[in-house]
């Protein structure tokens, strides 16, 4: 069975050299499946449960594309990947998709050669110190022993930030965040800074949080969101249209509550009938039947719900919307009208 | 004068020797107090074991088993010990130790890997206690290699049985070429054949035979293998392959063709000389950009063939320090013996040079069994990358040790067994006048 692999790769190898490539929304569709690249776990936006179901906000988004796509939120391929696996699983087609808190930068999307297609979680970098520190500010840790990450962008901005402020730091790498929570615990080092999210999550898990603080300074802009491949433009609308299909039904008041109400026929607001299908031809143009938006939103609830469910503030990682609130409440989530 | 002199007519009765010279006083006194800088030593290492072990046992065994998250761990210990330092949550060993070991393989078919590891005992008990187990258990030695990822992977069984096919005709060809032409043309062909048979004309055989007469089990993704039980596919598949791949690497090496003797020269250098996390980086990452795309190139299949491939190269240096030890006078006396160059090996130089490798050899079984999980660096589920999954958890985030306690026990075990074998073998295969 093991050879039979082999020629299967020596075929395709063969066969695939001159063959143009398949859109991939009509990869997805034939082969029943998406395949959609996660993290290996990050808290609250993946990570496998103790059935080995995958759960998270990243997550959601996967299953909401299956779901527009498929009509099944639950035939998606997770494939977890590292942060020096993702690019080339992409690149290589082994994924469709890859919804891992990617920071949307310009060399990732014009050198690289991917498309961003929306922003799912406007994060940040931001530092963690412990109370007895009595620090309010980044700028008072001068000499400060910082734990940072390696080989992140993370990096790059701290240097930044404690150069421009011309004060001093020592940095203590580590490689992994549950690294530096012990680390951070055990004292090792004075700070640790990585995206305020992350570093929220990580509070929540210590066993007296409140003797630790968020400093105010969030130093960087770290939109994450997901991503595919540059040049297959109708799978980019696909997964661009689906995310904001989310943002959309919160802004419009749809959640997974009174959805199949709103859906069973036309309602007075000719938005949400267009987004739910009931009017106009929006799914055709996007090569997908009408009930598309519908069960993208079925799948996990509304923007709003997912972000609830996974990372709001009813969860243990408890954050708040703040910069991810609708652009009606303040924020930036604002998804082009549905027309 | 009286003549006085006293000769005693029996011997008198042996003493008990002093209590302080015998038993555990004496042992103590001779082992342990000897003088005072031993007795320094004593009471130091005495404190030292305390200490370590008045930190480490409360923690294991005055833990929390049954709990749903970190959080209701800390709570029971609170309310039980007043204090959450010192103490395991071993709960999510309790929620998550099927995780651990079989990674997400479906629940429903866990015995399929439970029955490939029983086999896999079975299948070694003729090898590794060769006078105990009847020689006819070989034939599932041999047949493993075949049954093993059927039923790990499932599929139709043709699969297998087409492999199978490919060494039957390989044989078949050697053994009518051999006699009729020459040994090695007889070799090369059967190579030829065999490899021609797997590549080309297996998958038709196998189509063929599938629709014809489908007998299959549920098919099981690549993808859903993990945990521990990834470890040891990987590891058994490194080691089984590779130990003979070695033998030939490091005879190569030795031998006077000089094509084959480059050949091995510059494979074993090259992989020797190469991280291990290097070439599973190229597995994963620079063959997708290689292959076209859309390839299914299994990813495990994948890491199997690397870890072989570097395990071989140790191999085959470890095996030629055996060859290497062997003294001159053992080629001679095989030569002279008028066997050629494979019955000599066979019979006089291999078993020797094996013996002597023994432990060098089972050091790289268990260095290689213990590489396999650095997978987790590629995205591949195996312990350690679901500890750090099962951290990403929310009811779990924030545990560390016991998942790592856990996961070096199961390491252990198996180590451990693998090194007290060889110290049986050595002992067993021990031919010296001691």
């Amino acid at each position: 069975m093991k050879k039979s692999v082999i020629l299967g790769a020596a075929t395709v190898a063969g066969l695939a050299a001159g063959a143009a490539m398949a859109g991939t929304v009509d990869d997805v569709k034939a082969r029943g499946k998406l395949n959609c690249g996660v993290t290996t776990g990050l808290v609250g936006f993946a990570a496998p449960d103790a059935n080995g179901e995958w759960q998270g906000f990243d997550v959601a988004v996967c299953r909401a594309v299956a779901a527009a796509v498929l009509g099944d939120a639950s035939a998606v391929e997770f494939v977890p990947t590292t942060g020096k696996t993702r690019f080339t699983a992409l690149a290589s087609g082994e994924i469709d998709m890859l919804a891992r808190n990617t920071t949307w930068t310009f060399s990732r999307d014009v050198d690289l050669k991917f498309e961003f297609v929306g922003v799912n979680y406007y994060d940040g970098q931001g530092f963690m110190v412990p109370k007895a520190l009595g620090v309010s500010s980044a700028k008072e840790l001068d000499g400060a022993t910082v734990c940072i990450q390696t080989g992140t962008t993370t990096e790059l901005n701290l240097a930044d930030f404690f150069r421009s402020n011309n004060i001093s730091y020592e940095p203590v790498p580590i490689e992994t965040n549950a690294e530096a929570q012990q680390q951070y615990l055990a004292g090792a080092c004075d700070v640790y800074t990585t995206d305020a999210s992350g570093l929220a999550a990580t509070r929540a898990t210590f066993e007296n949080p409140g003797d630790h603080v968020l400093l105010p300074e969030i130093i960087s802009k770290e939109p994450l969101g997901p991503l595919v491949r540059h040049g297959d433009h109708e799978w980019g609308d696909v997964v661009r249209w689906t995310l904001n299909a989310l943002v959309s039904a919160e802004e419009l008041g749809v959640t997974s509550a009174n959805i199949d109400e709103l859906s069973a026929g036309a309602t007075d607001n000719p938005e949400v009938n267009r987004l739910l299908g009931t009017e106009g031809t929006l799914g055709e143009m996007l090569g997908l039947d009408a009930q598309w938006g519908l069960r993208a939103i079925k799948a996990g609830g509304n923007y709003g719900e997912v972000f609830a469910k996974n990372i709001g503030e009813e969860t243990p990682i408890g954050l708040a919307r703040g910069l991810n609130a609708q652009w009606t409440d303040g924020g930036l989530m604002y998804s082009p009208p549905f027309r | 004068m009286s003549d006085v002199s006293f000769v005693r007519t029996e011997m008198l009765p042996e003493q008990a020797p002093p209590a302080s010279e015998v038993g555990l006083i004496g042992w103590v006194r001779h082992n342990l107090f000897s003088g005072w800088f031993n007795t320094v030593l004593t009471l130091v290492s005495l404190y030292a074991i305390y200490y370590v072990l008045s930190g480490i046992l409360p923690w294991i065994f005055q833990s929390v088993w049954n709990a749903n998250s970190l959080k209701e761990c800390r709570e029971i210990m609170l309310e039980t010990w007043g204090s959450t330092h010192g103490h395991a949550c071993w709960a999510v060993i309790n929620d998550r130790w099927l995780q651990l070991l079989f990674g997400f393989y479906p629940s429903h078919l866990y015995w399929r890997p439970i029955v490939s590891l029983v086999l896999l005992l079975a299948a070694l008990a003729p090898v590794l206690y060769s006078e105990r187990v009847p020689r006819k258990m070989l034939i599932l030695t041999a047949a493993y290699p075949f049954l093993m990822p059927f039923l790990m992977w499932g599929g139709t069984i043709w699969g297998p049985i087409s492999a199978a096919l490919g060494f039957v005709i390989g044989w078949g060809v050697y053994s009518v070429l051999s006699k009729q032409l020459s040994e090695l043309i007889g070799m090369i062909s059967a190579a030829v054949a065999a490899v021609i048979w797997w590549l080309v004309l297996s998958s038709y055989f196998t189509g063929a035979m599938d629709s014809v007469l489908p007998i299959g089990i549920e098919a099981v993704q690549s993808r859903q293998f993990g945990g521990f039980m990834l470890a040891i596919l990987l590891g058994v598949v490194a080691i089984g392959v590779s130990l003979p791949i070695g033998v030939v690497l490091a005879l190569g090496r030795q031998s006077d063709l000089l094509v084959v003797k480059y050949l091995c020269v510059g494979f074993i250098e090259f992989i020797r000389g190469v991280p291990l996390i290097t070439l599973l980086f190229v597995a994963s990452l620079l063959l997708n950009l290689f292959l076209p795309p859309n390839t299914n190139f299994d990813i495990i299949l994948r890491v199997m063939i690397m870890m072989t491939l570097f395990s071989a190269a140790y191999m085959a240096e470890v095996i030629r320090g055996g060859l290497a030890a062997l003294p001159r006078g053992q080629y001679e006396g095989a030569d002279s013996l008028g066997l050629n160059y494979w019955q000599a090996q066979r019979l006089i130089i291999m078993p020797q040079a094996l013996k002597i490798s023994i432990p060098g050899i089972v050091s790289t079984f268990i260095g290689i069994f213990k590489d396999t999980t650095l997978v987790s660096i590629i995205g591949l589920f195996d312990v350690i990358g679901l500890a750090s999954a099962i951290r990403a958890d929310t009811a779990w985030n924030g545990i560390y040790w016991e998942l790592f306690a856990f996961i070096a026990a199961l390491f252990f075990v198996v180590c451990f067994s693998m090194s007290r074998y060889s110290m049986y073998l050595e002992r067993k295969l021990q031919t010296g006048h001691h």
